[in-house]
């Protein structure tokens, strides 16, 4: 736990005017950030303002409507092959196979993230972190609600990518794994990763706030429409 | 020494043809679904051996091809609900591998099985003993477009719950040529007529969804991803 870490070779992500279209609506539209290398950028706004679809449009699972998306200099990929490379995603569903053992579905997470297998430690020290050492080989299905969401924030330690998309990763959580939530976060930044995490929840790590709510798309459905 | 590429294409393999035959699995499905239709037919048509060599090699491939449209249902549908599919979309693979990979495993975790048992089957259906190499060939070349068509099919119906019935109508008519000429190769066989035209023409149509399948799969299942 205590080697010193390789850092990153990360370039600073940047929106301009970035607009995102959902059902024929307009999300938001006019969005600009720009998270540096070993910087935080909080996502905030009210439910339904496109924190996540912002996440899925960055992750490249969503294509923008409008502006544009930069990795350093270069545009962020529109393809599925170029960007995944740097990416890892968290969402809402924890992507945990019930009838593999969690051992199991790590080494083929990480299998399929690096085409490399899963060392040993790398897998014991991030089920430690969550307080999952004791149930590596137990089946999935038979976990609780909140093991399955800490094996999902698992895999931002078994995937080795500057670019970790949080989304709401305290949803939860108690106070003490949200402190080693925190911790996992100050190191990946510390090593000069990037974050960017949608969450209502203080995790008690310094960042930037983007409130996407302020980007909402301004031309609204007309009155009447009853 | 592999490049992560094909070990990363490996994992997805090993993952899916595992998946398959662990609980709750398609592969134990098809294979129970296989058996039990064949057997029924002999049942159904009654105990002369004349009426049901006519038409074992039909029903072999029919309920063959209904069998593998059974499992096809959950071919993307399970990783979209857990929300593998995300993770799978960020492997350095691209969704047109994994889809690829995904294909393969289905092909030979679920169809292989059915065409092993193929012949058994035929000794129920009293089949001539001049159909079962060819029967077996036919299946061979002609059932890993059952599996490359179908895969089409359950990517554009992935995100539609209960999604299979709707599935089947867009497959089906897809199966036509293939089940044609499979069961032309065997009939053209037990007629002392050589069946290789058949065969040719069989071998033709799975290069066609060979062509075809990875890639659409692969757009069918990014616009289920936004």
């Amino acid at each position: 736990m205590d080697t010193p870490e390789p850092s990153f070779d990360a370039k600073a992500l940047s929106a301009h005017g970035l607009a995102c279209r959902r059902g024929g609506r307009m999300v938001f539209e006019g969005l600009d950030f720009s998270v540096e290398p070993g910087a935080l950028l909080y996502l905030r706004g009210a439910n339904g303002s496109g924190k996540s679809t912002l996440l899925r449009l960055i992750a490249g699972f969503v294509p923008a409507a409008d502006g544009e998306l930069m990795y350093g200099d270069d545009a962020w990929g529109t393809g599925d092959a170029a960007l995944s490379e740097a990416v890892v995603y968290v969402g809402h569903d924890h992507g945990l196979k019930p009838a593999l053992t969690l051992r199991e579905n790590c080494q083929t997470y990480a299998r399929i993230m690096t085409g490399k297998s899963l060392s040993e430690n790398v897998l014991y020290d991030a089920a430690e972190t969550f307080a999952l050492d004791r149930l590596l080989d137990q089946a999935v299905r038979f976990f609780s609600s909140g093991q399955r969401h800490r094996a999902s924030l698992m895999r931002f330690l078994l995937a080795d990518r500057p670019v970790w998309l949080m989304d709401e990763p305290t949803v939860g959580l108690d106070a003490d794994n949200r402190e080693k939530l925190a911790g996992l976060m100050t190191r990946h930044l510390a090593r000069g990763g990037l974050i960017l995490a949608a969450t209502h929840d203080p995790i008690g790590v310094a960042g930037a706030t983007v409130d996407v709510s302020q980007y909402a798309a301004r031309a609204t459905v007309q009155e009447g429409w009853l | 020494m592999s490049t992560p590429l094909s070990a990363t294409f490996r994992a997805i393999l090993m993952r899916d043809i595992r998946l398959a035959w662990s609980q709750g699995g398609t592969g134990t499905m098809a294979l129970s679904f296989f058996m039990i239709a064949v057997t029924l037919f002999a049942f159904g048509v009654g105990p002369e051996p004349q009426v049901l060599a006519r038409i074992a090699a039909g029903v072999i491939w029919v309920v063959a091809l209904l069998a593998c449209l059974l499992s096809l249902d959950r071919l993307y549908q399970a990783d979209y609900e857990d929300g593998s599919l995300d993770d799978l979309a960020l492997s350095p693979l691209g969704l047109t591998g994994v889809a690829a990979a995904k294909i393969l495993a289905h092909w030979l975790a679920t169809v292989v099985p059915l065409i092993l048992i193929a012949p058994l089957l035929g000794m129920f259906m009293n089949l001539a003993p001049e159909g079962y190499g060819i029967l077996l060939l036919s299946l061979l070349v002609g059932t890993p477009a059952l599996s490359l068509i179908g895969s089409i099919g359950a990517a554009l119906t992935v995100s539609v719950r209960r999604g299979g019935v709707l599935m089947a109508l867009l497959v089906l008519p897809l199966y036509i040529p293939t089940l044609i000429f499979g069961v032309g190769a065997v009939d053209a066989a037990m007629g002392m007529v050589g069946s290789s035209a058949n065969l040719a023409l069989l071998g033709a149509v799975t290069l066609v969804a060979l062509a075809i399948g990875p890639f659409a799969s692969a757009a069918a299942l990014r616009l289920a991803l936004e």
